[in-house]
């Protein structure tokens, strides 16, 4: 793959402005697929939770999911959309081994909600608004794996391999207006817009929204224009973007990119392309071409969706709290710093602080392991924290430091272990055989080894200086290989030195 | 009973038998495949004999000795239109794409028959996934017209109106999206239904045009085709255009028709835009003496005006074909159906483009490239969109008739039945023979039809089409019965047994 | 009046994956010529005050619970399948050399 020629940031941002757009996927996680009643899952064997229409076998038909539309309606809710009176769905037509019917049952002239607007909240506390042009139900494809060739990409693959178990999961998909002056902060628009979606469907219990497993998928687009003009610029839409830092890194390089070719003379092709998480880069996809015809019609096999009125306001009065409301609640209950509420919501990480305090822990513990221990591994890893670990988990493994059972270090390795698919933080510790040993003929045994071993020491001790305990301490931690609470220890070598 | 005896017996006849003990739903099974092995050869209704019926009737017939109370047609023989998918039979649509195809699920009509203990005798010739008026589009060959043998049976239905026509089977199953049914049944002496939109389930019936396909009777009574309306008929929740009414018996709306006096101030209309100048001589003396006949009995016949009717044909080619398009999209070798690799390497690209060349034949290829066309930029508003406004318009023209008439009656199709190969490179000549029957499927009312006669100009069968507003099935059977009635007394006897003999002049 | 060659009729085939002979490209150029002739009619009566039907029969709001039913085994999905894994369906390269 040639090298793009990149500009810098800041001078490709004199001398464009660069005008951003989304269009977000969210799965729906709903327990049956968007028109069948088979299994909306993840991770089973290929090909096992299928009913005839997502195969489009001969004869079968489509029947909508009664939940998905009240979830589509709730989340059109949340983007502050108006719900269309009447919508229905329109076949999109193109051919694709991943596509069962070679067609996609989707929305389009009339979508079940439009109009509306998200606040975002950037790091420094200020608020944009991101204009939302609609939101429409559709129904996800299957998965394709390449196989031969080099690199199992598509590009030179011998043939692929088909698994429809993902095609007809509910998807709805929310596209954004044109987004003007976002200037520098386009990046961070990008990231923190994402990051706000992930949040309302969460609030929402409508989607697991877990971005590694495609649940929430982001296509940005990004186009530049030279300073003072009116006309847009040819824009590409940048797919495949699976993480938050990712459409952050994402945007940041179409700007650049874009702005090294227009600098250059050049001219933008109006393309899709993809992110490449490895390389941090960008490639091109599909020229758009007059292939792209999609011949949409209205579904003849499905009806219109006409929401009751009397629905679309129990759901409205059911909404949760939005996003940055919840962050002015949170942080005032929280009791956190401006900055130590900043490292959690920046962290993309402020549903799962919650969640863990929910799950028992007290906010000061759950920030602790949020923006330390698990923000450490997912930076080294480089995925994102919510993907590693669970709420739960981290709450339990909380409750075991708080019981005695674990010390903060063995507290670390059980985590470890826990992020690493080990299972539950109680059978990492069984496994292991992490925890703290409490045992106190085991710890006295150790003790009185050292103080036998050390017996200056034992002078000391006895002569009142008691902070020579803690050589004491540190031969006994290492004799128990850590797994020994030293509080504990410590008490105990005052009993044995006294005794 | 003799074999001969029993394959002429009505499905009503025949269950009546069945019910007293007088005769096994093996005897009767047995009968008809006779009968299927003596003519087939000739006929070809069949693409696919079933090997267990006797074991399906036999089943029947021992449930029955055991005392189970089983519906009223349990054991009567039934041919299964192949656009229908089962389970124990391939489901081909006629195409060679799907040659060998098995459906792991059966079609509602196909289960909700075997719940009624009817027994599949086999699935039927049909024009390849329903395009055609003939039958000659099937890709396993055509089939025969009972009547002459040199004739087309009508389509795309034309394997199970001749299967009935020819005694193979009492009772079929069709599908009519533009006449399907009715269009066969008039050119093979024989009974159709196309059901309300909605009133018989889709589910399981390979989609041709979706907001136009129905499933419906194929039959030889009025009756008969009321009986198998009743275990087919009503809601199904894999269908979401599946109508949830609750229909009132349709075989007892045809025996209340042949009973008693419905003609009696019955509101008939005639289309004066459906003149008769449009239609072949002996099509319209016989289309006028049922007229005359129904007059006579106490109805009135009232001419009114359809003046959109002229554009349903033109309407029905757009919409069909762009539907049919995307329907058609799924035969792509990829999960099931024909795979053609043109060489070696070939992109899958390739393979879907070489695979959809060699298994459609040319009249699929042309209304999929014709729908490609209504649908595409540019182009959908002049086509499909004003296609859809042409519905409106027609519906439109129902409403105003159905406020001044009970049912509307045309002649089933302007000619009768045409000889094979005549209009095959014709395709325009060939869509023209569904004027009378489209307005129905664009406009979701039920149609039948019913033998009026045999034209006095080439001794072929002629059929007279009802067609009654939306859900209003039950009077198509009530006066369809009504005149069956009368014109087999008139007769002296079904239209049918005026038909050759089969099988025996080879 | 209407506007078919071969060259659109070769795009349609692209549109529609069907690998068009030459000869099958000539000879629907010419039917399709005299088919849309016949039918653009629609055109002169669907007026702008026409509203468009797409259902025969107006329903809304068809739904389905939210359950689990009716579904396939693997061993049913794969079998019709013209070339499969065992577990999954296989097909060609989706891309050619030269892409
Ligand atoms: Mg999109
Ligand atoms: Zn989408």
């Amino acid at each position: 793959m040639a090298k793009d020629t990149l500009m810098d940031f800041d001078e490709a941002l004199e001398l464009f402005e660069p005008v951003l757009g989304f269009e977000v996927h969210v799965e729906l996680n709903t327990r049956t697929k968007m028109f069948s009643s088979a299994p909306n899952s993840f991770g089973r064997e290929p090909n096992t939770d299928l009913a005839p229409v997502d195969l489009g076998l001969p004869g079968s038909l489509p029947v909508v999911n009664e939940q998905a539309v009240r979830f589509s309606i709730s989340l059109g809710l949340a983007l502050g959309c108006s719900i269309a009176p009447s919508s229905r769905f329109a076949r999109k037509n193109y051919f694709y081994p991943d596509l069962g019917k070679n067609y996609q049952i989707s929305q389009y002239d009339e979508p079940i909600a439009f109009d509306g607007e998200v606040e975002v909240e950037l790091a420094d506390g200020t608020t944009v608004r991101v204009p939302i042009e609609r939101a429409h139900m559709e129904e996800d494809a299957g998965k394709l794996t390449h196989v031969g060739g080099a690199t199992g990409r598509i590009q030179g693959a011998e043939y692929s391999l088909v698994d429809y178990n993902r095609a007809g999961v509910p998807l709805v998909e929310i596209v954004t207006r044109p987004i003007f002056g976002a200037e520098h902060r386009a990046p961070e628009i990008a990231k923190t817009y994402v990051q706000t979606i992930r949040d309302i469907v969460l609030s929402l219990g409508i989607s697991d929204a877990r971005m590694e497993r495609g649940n929430l998928r982001c296509d940005a687009n990004v186009s530049l224009r030279p300073r003072g003009q009116e006309k847009l610029g040819t824009r590409t839409e940048t797919k495949n973007v699976n993480s938050m830092r990712s459409v952050e890194r994402a945007v940041r390089y179409e700007i650049q990119r874009q702005a090294a070719i227009l600098a250059a003379g050049g001219t933008i092709t109006q393309e899709t392309r993809h992110w490449h998480e490895d390389t941090g880069r960008t490639s091109p996809g599909r020229p758009k071409s007059d292939a792209d015809d999609y011949r949409y019609f209205p579904e003849p096999d499905l009806l219109p969706v006409v929401p009751d009125p009397a629905l679309i306001e129990q759901l409205r009065a059911e909404l949760p709290e939005p996003p940055p409301a919840r962050r002015r609640r949170l942080k005032a209950g929280w009791g956190f710093t401006d900055l130590e509420f900043q490292d959690v919501a920046n962290g993309g990480i402020l549903a799962e602080v919650e969640a863990t305090i929910a799950a028992g822990a007290t906010p000061a513990a759950a920030r602790k392991w949020w923006t330390g221990e698990i923000a450490r591994v997912a930076n080294a890893q480089g995925r994102e924290a919510s993907d590693l670990v669970s709420p739960t988990d981290v709450a339990a493994v909380q409750a075991l430091v708080d019981a005695g059972t674990l010390t903060d270090k063995l507290a670390r390795q059980v985590l470890e272990g826990v992020i690493a698919g080990e299972g539950t933080p109680q059978e990492v510790v069984d496994a292991r055989g992490l925890a703290v040993v409490s045992d106190d003929g085991a710890l006295i045994a150790a003790i009185d080894e050292a103080l036998a071993a050390q017996p200056d020491v034992l002078e000391k001790i006895r002569d009142g200086k008691v902070q020579a305990a803690g050589a004491i301490i540190g031969a006994v931690m290492k004799a128990m290989r850590g797994q020994a609470d030293a509080a504990r220890v410590r008490e105990l070598i005052l009993e044995r030195a006294s005794a | 009973m003799s074999s001969a005896e029993l394959i002429t017996l009505s499905a009503a006849d025949l269950a009546e038998r069945l019910a007293s003990g007088e005769v096994s739903s093996v005897e009767v099974t047995r009968a008809h495949l006779d009968r299927i092995a003596d003519v087939d050869g000739d006929v070809h209704a069949f693409l696919h004999v079933s090997d267990h019926a006797l074991e399906v009737a036999d089943d029947i017939d021992r449930r029955r000795s055991a005392g189970e109370r089983l519906g009223p047609v349990a054991g009567v023989p039934l041919a299964i239109k192949d656009v229908l998918v089962t389970t124990d039979m391939p489901s081909t649509s006629g195409s060679r794409i799907l040659e060998g195809y098995l459906s792991p699920f059966d079609a509602t009509v196909v289960a909700r028959s075997r719940a009624a203990g009817l027994v599949p005798l086999g699935k039927t010739n049909m024009d390849e996934f329903a395009m055609g008026s003939s039958t000659e589009h099937s890709a396993y060959g055509p089939t025969r017209n009972p009547w002459d043998l040199t004739r087309i049976p009508g389509g795309s239905g034309g394997g199970s109106a001749a299967a009935v026509a020819a005694y193979e089977a009492p009772l079929a199953l069709g599908s009519d999206t533009g006449g399907s049914i009715r269009q066969p049944a008039h050119v093979t002496g024989t009974v159709g239904v196309k059901p309300t939109y909605g009133g018989v389930s889709r589910y399981g019936a390979i989609a041709l045009a979706s907001s136009l396909d129905q499933v419906g009777p194929v039959t030889r009574t009025v009756l008969d085709a009321g009986l198998l309306h009743d275990v087919i008929g009503g809601h199904d929740h894999h269908d979401s255009t599946s109508l949830t009414d609750a229909w009132p018996s349709f075989a007892e709306a045809a025996r209340e028709g042949a009973r008693g006096d419905v003609l009696k101030g019955l509101r008939i209309g005639v289309v004066k835009e459906l003149p008769d100048s449009g239609f072949q001589p002996g099509v319209s003396a016989s289309f006028h003496a049922a007229l005359t006949a129904l007059e006579a009995h106490g109805a009135q016949i009232v001419e009114i005006s359809a003046p959109h009717f002229e554009y349903g044909v033109a309407a029905y080619y757009l919409i069909l074909p762009a539907e049919a398009s995307s329907n058609l999209a799924k035969f792509d070798s990829v999960r099931f159906g024909m795979r053609v690799t043109p060489h070696a390497g070939a992109t899958v690209e390739e393979v879907m483009a070489a695979t959809r060349d060699a298994g459609f034949g040319d009249e699929v290829k042309r209304r999929i490239i014709l729908g490609t066309y209504a649908l595409s930029a540019g182009y959908y508003d002049a086509y499909y969109g004003s296609a859809q406004k042409v519905r409106t318009l027609i519906q439109r023209d129902f409403a105003d008739a159905f406020a001044a008439v009970d049912v509307i009656a045309t002649p089933s199709a302007p000619t009768t039945a045409f000889r094979l190969g005549e209009k095959i490179d014709d395709p325009l000549q060939m869509y023209l023979n569904d004027v009378t029957t489209i307005p129905a499927n664009l406009a979701g009312v039920p149609g039948i039809s019913i033998p009026s006669g045999l034209a006095d100009d080439d001794g072929l069968p002629v059929g007279i089409q009802f067609l009654a507003p939306a859900r209003e099935d039950a009077r198509l059977y009530r006066v369809g019965a009504a005149l069956e009635a009368l014109l087999v007394d008139a007769w002296g006897g079904p239209l049918l047994a005026r038909a050759p003999k089969l099988g025996e002049v080879r | 009046m209407s506007e078919f060659t071969p060259d659109l009729v070769r795009h349609l085939g692209v549109l529609s994956r069907i690998q068009l002979s030459d000869d099958e490209v000539q000879r629907l150029t010419g039917q399709l010529d005299a088919i849309v002739d016949n039918i653009a009619k629609v055109s002169r009566v669907a007026t702008a005050d026409v509203p468009a039907t797409s259902h025969p029969i107006p329903l809304q709001n068809v739904y389905r619970p939210d359950e689990v039913r009716d579904t396939l085994t693997a061993a049913q999905a794969l079998q019709n399948a013209p070339d499969a894994d065992g577990s999954r369906f296989r097909v060609t390269a989706i891309l050619g050399e030269e892409q």
